[in-house]
């Protein structure tokens, strides 16, 4: 439940940026035309949003990891020079501070837990640690942005997300990962494997009959 | 007829467009309108008085029951006579639990559903919150589920008179 829960908040809020991107873009494409028509290439999110469930250690994990650096981001983009992102970032904000909430009551339930969810969360973290170095990375297209005050470097939230991490790792009895190889690609287009599978399934009646509406 | 009288007369047309979009229910809680809400935003009913804009803001990004208060509103203004009706989904200034009506409060307690507290928009990481029980009052309640039947509440159990019931979210 608090899943499916998650997953409304960020398909909103996807929703919203691609509305957006479309009107700004004005070749007459809507949400859809980015959410189902776009290939593996022309996607641009971090590796670690498309890493596999896995058990529910290394779900939640992945939802704390990135809500701790999505809670600040949308946060500070509160105050973007472009009123809509800034109005997006204000409802997403107090979602994703829900999500952070929820997703490390649970890695300390698990850290703290009984031997077998500690090493379930124990692995969880060694699987995921190397996806959390690009979090931070910006490309020219963010420092485009960046320069005129619409977006944010993502550098400036490193301290943030690390202090939340290490606080709720401290409660949960984990060691905080050393950072060793950081996994990057996916601000390129240059994904895991993972992602092509979740968009065979995701855009299959889209691209089965184009147009297709309820 | 003068400026003055045409001023009065969209004036009342607009006064009567928002009670009727206003008068529209949740489609996830039915005791509710979206005026109680507080997501109903504005309307305004242009010179000619058939057209109505109506401004609506979602409580979270991903609600499903936009889209259905949405058709709503619309059939509800069209059955009244407006014969063009717009609904504009607004996202700034966000939404938050603080513009429940005191009239929403209540009846949502009436149905068994705990308000949001007024000014507890934010639940800070770890922070301890109370609920009252919206049954027997009880303020011995427990969370049993941070996320519950719909995007905007939470399931809590009443350690007193033993009930299960839903709370809805401080935002």
């Amino acid at each position: 439940m608090a899943l499916a829960n998650m997953g409304l908040d960020h398909i909103g809020q996807a929703r919203s940026l691609y509305s957006h991107a479309a009107a700004i873009e004005g070749a007459g494409h809507d949400e859809d035309a980015f959410a189902f028509l776009r290939d593996e290439r022309a996607y641009r999110n971090v590796l670690l949003v498309e890493q596999p469930n896995g058990d529910f250690a290394c779900t939640i994990l992945r939802q704390f990891l990135y809500a701790a650096f999505a809670e600040p981001y949308w946060r500070a983009m509160m105050g973007s020079r472009d009123a809509i992102l800034a109005a997006i970032a204000a409802k997403a904000e107090k979602e994703m501070a829900y999500h952070v909430r929820h997703s490390a009551e649970w890695v300390i339930r698990l850290g703290d837990g009984t031997a077998e969810s500690r090493a379930r969360i124990v692995a969880a973290i060694e699987a995921l640690w190397p996806y959390t170095g690009e979090l931070f990375e910006a490309d020219e297209a963010d420092q485009a942005v960046i320069e005129e005050g619409i977006g944010l470097d993502p550098l400036t939230l490193q301290h943030a997300w690390r202090d939340v991490v290490a606080r709720v790792f401290a409660q949960a009895t984990l060691p905080m990962p050393a950072d060793g190889h950081m996994r990057k690609g996916g601000r390129r287009g240059h994904h895991s494997e993972h992602l092509g599978h979740m968009l065979a399934q995701m855009q299959y009646l889209q691209r089965a009959m184009p147009g297709a509406s309820w | 007829m003068g400026a003055g009288a045409t001023a009065g007369h969209v004036e009342t047309l607009e006064v009567q467009a928002w009670r009727i979009a206003g008068d529209v229910a949740d489609p996830e809680i039915p005791v509710l309108t979206i005026a109680d809400l507080g997501v109903l935003r504005d309307v305004r009913v242009d010179g000619d008085g058939d057209g109505v804009e109506v401004d609506i803001t979602p409580t979270y990004s991903g609600c499903p029951a936009m889209a259905m208060i949405a058709i709503e509103i619309e059939v509800a203004l069209a059955k009244a006579g407006f014969a063009k009706v717009r609904v504009n989904t607004v996202l700034a200034p966000a939404w938050t639990t603080d513009w429940m009506s005191e009239q929403g409060r209540r009846k949502l307690t009436e149905y068994g559903i705990a308000p949001p507290q007024k000014g507890r928009g934010r639940r800070a990481l770890f922070g301890i919150e109370t609920v009252a029980c919206p049954r027997c009052g009880s303020a011995d309640t427990a969370e049993i589920a941070a996320f519950g039947s719909t995007s905007c509440k939470s399931l809590w159990r009443c350690n007193g008179c033993r009930e299960p019931f839903d709370s809805f979210k401080c935002h």
